[in-house]
């Protein structure tokens, strides 16, 4: 869940947020200041994951804090402002993703696997990786080809994984922020999985030993 | 039809339908179809395998991929956001 990664369960909201809240409600321009000093760095990486580009990153998190200031007095008692900064953003971030020009991208089908009529995968028999997930971190380059991987992702797969695998949201959670039924998440999510695989099969491939 | 002698599923089921079996909304019969399938198919135990590292090393590069900028936002930035409340207000 969203409230799990962002560490912040309704009841154990500090005195000093309670404090913040009131005054960004009651309209305190110092108030909103320390708000945008103390979240913007988060936001902005988040919205940096979601859309690639700073110039579109850096709206999206002015879209942010916008709407926050304008919906402040929706803000309910008892829930963190990190968690409800966090989902404004990522919501400006895909609408941002969707109000796009497509971009020409490759086809998720050139990473996933094939099979002959037989139902036998093409690539028979799937090769062991070199070491667990674990031992792969262990290297200093992995985090950078996994996320190299990741950014190669067709937009709506790659949407969905950051969701789901990434921000934590419950299936019906991404349905809602993507405007799609949770089966379609669901799907998409395998399918982002089989393509994420698929990317990093040849830099992880057991080779065989001389 | 004899229960040892009726096909397995293919590859191409149990990969297309592998997201069912791990979250567990299979019902038992296609549970036990795809375990059958599994412990004739090494290929497709690898599949499983290394699906399930693709996932853990995704969650794992990612996490801590804001990390050093978590506390960089710019300046300009800061003026900026304050620039258009002010606007708003």
């Amino acid at each position: 869940m969203l409230e799990a990664r962002m560490g912040a369960q309704g009841h154990d909201e500090p005195a000093s947020e309670r404090d913040l809240v009131l005054r960004l409600k009651s309209g305190d321009e110092e108030a909103f200041e320390r708000l945008v000093r103390e979240h913007g760095g988060r936001l902005l990486a988040v919205a940096r994951r979601f859309l690639r580009d700073e110039e579109e990153a850096r709206d999206a998190v002015q879209e942010c804090f916008l709407s926050a200031y304008r919906s402040i007095n929706n803000f309910e008692q008892g829930s963190r402002l990190s968690t409800w900064l966090h989902r404004i953003v990522i919501n400006a971030s895909l609408m941002r993703l969707r109000s796009r020009q497509r971009k020409p991208e490759e086809p998720i089908e050139d990473f996933l696997p094939r099979f002959h009529a037989d139902g036998h995968q093409v690539n028979h028999p799937t090769p062991d990786w070199e070491g667990s997930a674990e031992s792969l971190l262990a290297r200093s380059q992995t985090r950078a080809i996994v996320r190299a991987a990741i950014d190669r992702l067709p937009e709506s797969y790659r949407a969905v994984l950051l969701l789901r695998d990434i921000e934590e949201m419950s299936t019906e959670e991404a349905a809602q922020s993507l405007g799609v039924t949770k089966n379609a998440v669901k799907i998409r999510l395998h399918r982002a999985r089989q393509a994420l695989r698929g990317l990093l099969e040849p830099q992880f491939r057991r080779t065989a030993e001389c | 039809m004899d229960k040892d002698k009726r096909p397995y599923i293919t590859c191409r089921e149990l990969i297309e339908f592998l997201h069912l079996y791990l979250d567990g909304e299979l019902p038992p019969d296609r549970v036990a179809e795809f375990e059958r399938h599994l412990s004739v198919c090494d290929s497709c135990v690898n599949y499983l395998k290394t699906y399930r590292e693709a996932v853990a090393l995704g969650k794992a590069a990612c996490r801590d991929w804001d990390a050093p900028a978590a506390s960089e936002f710019p300046e300009e930035l800061v003026a900026a956001v304050l620039s258009a409340r002010r606007r708003e207000s």
